[in-house]
């Protein structure tokens, strides 16, 4: 059923977020509204606002992070490591899409630079959502190469023809960034898995060395873990690593369609 | 498999905020997605109001020019025209849909643009339609 509003414990209380003033002679001055939870208060989470010198900050909005941490408030929460978009920790909602920090430029937002954590996730503290369900459904796909036929002295070889179909489908680093803007999965998640974890699957249905295509389709044939997609497409807009999940998914369908006859 | 975290943590943790425009930013994807679901809800009330056109055609000239009149009232007539709208966005829309489960159109530049198309299409034919039934 979709759900439109908050429960109640989830709330933002407006009128307990706190506020940081810069630093008096700061010149270039930006406003970060950062969501902000404790789980050991245990109250309602809130909205505390930083104003952050830009002239003694980095670019990009893990920069300004990393300083509100360092310098501001050392209780901020966020998770973060290689901060050049490979790692896919840093995935939050910035300015009302889902993207890595490390990669958001604060130049790219107008305004006060509203930060979330990635939606409709439970949230252990401030911007660190818990993502154990969605571990436990790409484990579900069974994401590794499957064969019946006996392992060959060497290698599996690839054509170059073949190799080149898991373009676009491997570089996923599984950030969660476009499984949490999809609305079908806001609301039918626990069964849904999801453009990250559907893309995954399909990078092994179209492995030319992996020999479980039938028994994986089986798996995803299935009303709710494939088709509660309804192509929406905020999975495609949001990925960080401008990959197409709704296209891999698309592709999955027709594989089930095709083998119909 | 859908494993769920254990439910004596999470149970206690807020859900992250998540409402589209609020939270996170409408995108002519995601609307015109909805789109699409409402015009299908609204085609369904349509739906009945063309069965109570046909029931009252086969109940007599009387209770037909009872109908006719409230459907040209101009509450009916808005109402009407909002069903033809919906009508052909929820056709212009499905054509998309079509394409898609097609495997085509999926960078995000035809997105947009197969989306403006049938913002644009569905105006146009709904106009074409009101010209049709009143010249």
């Amino acid at each position: 059923m979709a759900q439109i509003t908050l429960p109640k414990n989830s709330k933002i209380d407006k009128a307990a977020g706190k506020t940081y003033k810069a630093p008096a002679g700061a010149k270039n001055v930006r406003v970060f509204k950062i969501y902000r939870y404790d789980p050991d208060t245990g109250a309602n989470p809130r909205v505390d606002t930083y104003e952050v010198d830009m002239d003694t900050c980095g670019p990009m909005v893990l920069d300004a992070l990393i300083k509100i941490k360092n310098e501001i408030d050392a209780t901020l929460t966020f998770r973060r490591s290689c901060r050049e978009g490979i790692c896919g920790s840093c995935a939050m909602n910035i300015d009302g899409t889902n993207t890595l920090a490390c990669l958001k430029g604060c130049g790219d937002v107008k305004g006060e630079v509203k930060v979330y954590p990635l939606p409709h996730m439970p949230v252990v503290k401030d911007l660190v959502p818990d993502l154990t369900h969605f571990y436990a459904q790409y484990a579900s796909i069974e994401p590794w190469l499957k064969t019946d036929s006996p392992a060959p002295s060497r290698e599996r070889l690839q054509s170059e023809e073949d190799r080149a179909k898991l373009d676009g489908l491997y570089e996923c680093i599984l950030c969660a960034c476009c499984t949490t803007s999809c609305p079908s999965y806001w609301w039918n998640g626990d069964r849904y898995l999801g453009p990250a974890v559907l893309m995954a699957a399909y990078r092994w249905l179209v492995d030319s060395r992996d020999e479980a295509t039938g028994e994986r389709l089986d798996q995803l044939e299935d009303p709710f873990k494939l088709y509660r997609c309804h192509t929406i497409l905020n999975c495609s807009r949001t990925c960080p690593k401008d990959l197409n999940p709704a296209k891999a998914i698309a592709e999955t369908k027709k594989m089930l369609v095709e083998r119909k006859g | 498999m859908t494993a769920k975290p254990s439910p004596g943590s999470n149970a206690s943790r807020p859900l992250s905020p998540f409402m589209l425009g609020q939270y996170y930013r409408f995108q002519i994807s995601s609307v015109l997605s909805f789109g699409h679901r409402l015009t299908g809800m609204a085609l369904s009330f349509g739906t009945l109001f063309l069965a109570a056109w046909v029931m009252s055609a086969a109940a007599g000239q009387d209770a037909f020019d009872q109908f006719s009149a409230c459907a040209r009232s101009p509450v009916g007539l808005f109402l009407l025209l909002g069903w033809s709208w919906s009508l052909l966005y929820h056709l212009c829309n499905g054509v998309r849909h079509l394409v898609w489960d097609a495997g085509y159109a999926f960078e995000k530049k035809n997105v947009d643009a197969g989306g403006w198309i049938v913002v644009v299409a569905s105006l146009l034919l709904t106009a074409a339609v009101w010209v049709a039934a009143y010249v």
